[in-house]
């Protein structure tokens, strides 16, 4: 059968008409969205407009009221928990950087590697070349190659933030969620970042949540601005930063 | 297990122990059998006994550590896992019993008879088999780990939750194991054991070779334990204890994870009670009482979580100093010390003995040898061991 006849869409990622609230609180309220594969899209807004809840819907965390959620034009993602998500091919980076301190680096990889998951195949795994060599590449990538062996709770915020990068790399998913990846970086790491994602982006499909505009400005790509769980703006850069609704309840005059 | 396996688990630390283990299980059996009473290196069948109990208790420890001090799970009733295989091992030896009894029935225990059962209970037949009665030491502690776990990791209840219903788990099969019509002889429990395999329980030869065989299911169960955590599970049980939902969202199935352990760990608990019973010459309902349980996770608590060797040490270490405090004037005070003990271990040691010891040796060895530095430290737990006792 071929895939294409039954999907419902071209889209990497479709939501029509989410609805999630919170004893009362419309966190996600009527959002529509649309993800093209190989896109990369910036979410803007202010401070409970609803992206990290979008983002957990997305992943299985929340499950919403009303709404269509569907991945790569046919998988609804709202019937699914966040393992069978993840094992679809959806990344997710989170807001606070979240590694596994206890153990190296090179260990966080490991564990994040697109290889078998199942109880047994991790009790009698042993490494092949392949695997040291994807997690080589990923080392080179985000910089980390002289720091494998530390432990990643001893990484600097900078650090942590391109280590959860790196593990998302190392997953290889279809569509990566990026959640304020620049938090607490200094300029220079931000552009590094920007570069990263840029980079990543050649092979995967993105979507980033981000509040320094310097850095969504260096992205140069589709930019929409989030309102109270609903799309305000959508558009490029300029377009968007210079909708009055948009200045208004977020970017201030 | 596979031999890269046995290799990968066998770090100096591991090594050492199993070293000191083995020597200790082979030559306290034999200075009790060769050695004569009077000498200075002999130990008395007493003693054996007792240090028997303590190695148990170390397989106990064991199992907890692997689920609590790798995966984050705190159990506070793994007790009954090692009252269900006492029981399993109690059986065996009530039905070896046979005419013994006092009211000489072949077939029914002596409680059966003064509680007038007309036959024996559906659930005892079997265990006049060794190899069946054995069989079901394991099997029934991992069959209710299995069906508990799979209900509580399924609805993911997790932290304080779940060791709460593990308690009430252990508080129930007390509750049910302390009724007569149970069929486990009620508040009595099962005593007055005879022969094991046609040994006498209470031979010297019989209890010093339950030693060996004790020192021997430590270090089978060590290996296993090993084994689990210095595999890629074990860096996942190590990410699922740090960070739960992370590991979700790389794909992990975490409640599949916390089965797997927790039911290993039952079965081990198990096993530990199974060879308890022939010892101490009794199971009854006590050994499921919530404290006992809470007791064995102060033993981890003290020797060092997630370190194994820890584990096993604690048991010993607090167990001696029970034996020891128990039999003198401070009896009475020694639940107040045990309390003592934890609230001093988590203020003051909180990465208990071996932790401790490990955290203040390793910078030192890497400082000796730093050129093989930094692949030391990236092997991940237990590097150095303690002196075992």
């Amino acid at each position: 059968m071929n895939v294409m006849d039954t999907r419902a869409t071209s889209a990497m990622l479709y939501l029509d008409g989410v609805h999630v609230s919170f004893d009362g609180f419309h966190a996600i309220n009527n959002l529509s969205l649309t993800l093209e594969p190989g896109e990369m899209r910036a979410i803007i807004g202010p401070n409970g407009a609803g992206k990290t809840t979008m983002m957990d819907i997305i992943t299985g965390k929340t499950k919403p009221d009303e709404g269509t959620v569907l991945f790569d034009g046919v998988t609804d993602l709202t019937r699914l928990d966040e393992t069978r998500i993840a094992e679809l091919g959806i990344g997710r980076k989170f807001q606070k950087p979240t590694v596994f301190e206890s153990q190296t680096v090179q260990d966080n990889l490991l564990l994040a590697l697109n290889v078998d998951h199942s109880v047994k195949g991790t009790l009698f795994w042993r490494g092949n070349r392949a695997e040291s060599e994807r997690i080589e590449k990923v080392l080179e990538i985000i910089r980390l190659t002289d720091a494998r062996n530390r432990l990643a709770g001893s990484l600097s915020h900078g650090q942590k933030q391109w280590l959860e990068i790196g593990m998302l790399l190392a997953q290889d998913p279809k569509l990566l969620l990026v959640d304020e990846p620049v938090a607490g970086m200094t300029d220079v790491e931000t552009h590094l970042t920007a570069e990263l994602l840029k980079e990543i982006n050649k092979t995967h499909t993105v979507m980033v949540v981000e509040h320094d505009m310097t850095f969504v400005r260096e992205l140069g790509v589709k930019v929409t601005c989030l309102h109270e769980g609903t799309v305000l703006a959508e558009g490029t850069i300029d377009q968007v930063s210079s909708n009055e609704r948009v200045i208004e309840v977020y970017l201030g005059r | 297990m596979t031999p890269h396996m046995l290799t990968r688990s066998l770090d100096r630390g591991a090594t050492i122990f199993l070293l000191v283990v083995a020597t200790i299980g082979v030559l306290i059996p034999l200075s009790n059998l060769l050695l004569p009473s009077g000498s200075f290196l002999h130990v008395p069948t007493y003693l054996v006994a007792l240090w028997g109990k303590y190695v148990c208790y170390a397989i106990l420890a064991l199992s907890i550590d692997l689920i609590w001090g790798y995966c984050g799970i705190l159990s506070l009733g793994h007790g009954a896992f090692f009252a269900l295989g006492g029981y399993a091992m109690g059986m065996y030896l009530m039905r070896q019993i046979g005419t013994r009894g006092v009211y000489g029935n072949p077939i029914l225990p002596d409680f059966m008879v003064f509680l007038n059962y007309p036959k024996l209970p559906w659930y005892w037949h079997g265990f006049d088999m060794f190899w069946f009665a054995a069989l079901m030491v394991i099997v029934v502690p991992g069959l209710l780990a299995f069906c508990f776990g799979w209900l509580a990791f399924r609805s993911r209840v997790t932290g304080v939750y779940l060791s709460i219903i593990t308690q009430a788990m252990t508080y129930a099969l007390l509750l049910g194991f302390f009724r007569n019509d149970f069929g486990f002889g009620g508040n009595n429990g099962l005593t007055d054991f005879k022969d094991i395999l046609g040994f006498n329980v209470q031979a010297d030869g019989t209890r010093a070779t339950l030693f060996l065989l004790s020192c021997l299911a430590l270090i089978i169960g060590f290996l296993i334990c090993r084994a689990i955590v210095s595999s890629k599970l074990g860096k996942v049980l190590i990410a699922i204890r740090d960070a739960e939902s992370r590991t979700r969202f790389l794909g992990y199935r975490v409640e599949s994870y916390k089965l797997f352990v927790f039911t290993v760990s039952a079965c081990m608990a198990g096993v530990a009670g199974a060879l308890y019973v022939p010892q101490v010459g009794i199971i009854n309902p006590s050994e499921f009482a919530p404290g006992n349980s809470i007791e064995a996770v102060i033993w981890v608590a003290v020797g060092g979580r997630g370190t194994l060797v820890g584990a096993a040490l604690g048991a010993v270490v607090v167990n001696y100093a029970k034996t020891f405090f128990t039999s003198g004037v401070l009896a009475p005070y020694w639940l107040f010390m045990l309390g003592a003990l934890f609230i001093l271990v988590t203020l003051l040691l909180p990465k208990g003995i071996v932790g401790t010891f490990n955290s203040w040796w390793e910078p030192m060895r890497a400082k000796r040898v730093s050129g093989a530095a930094e692949s030391a430290a990236a092997e991940n737990g237990v590097s150095e061991p303690k002196m075992a006792e």
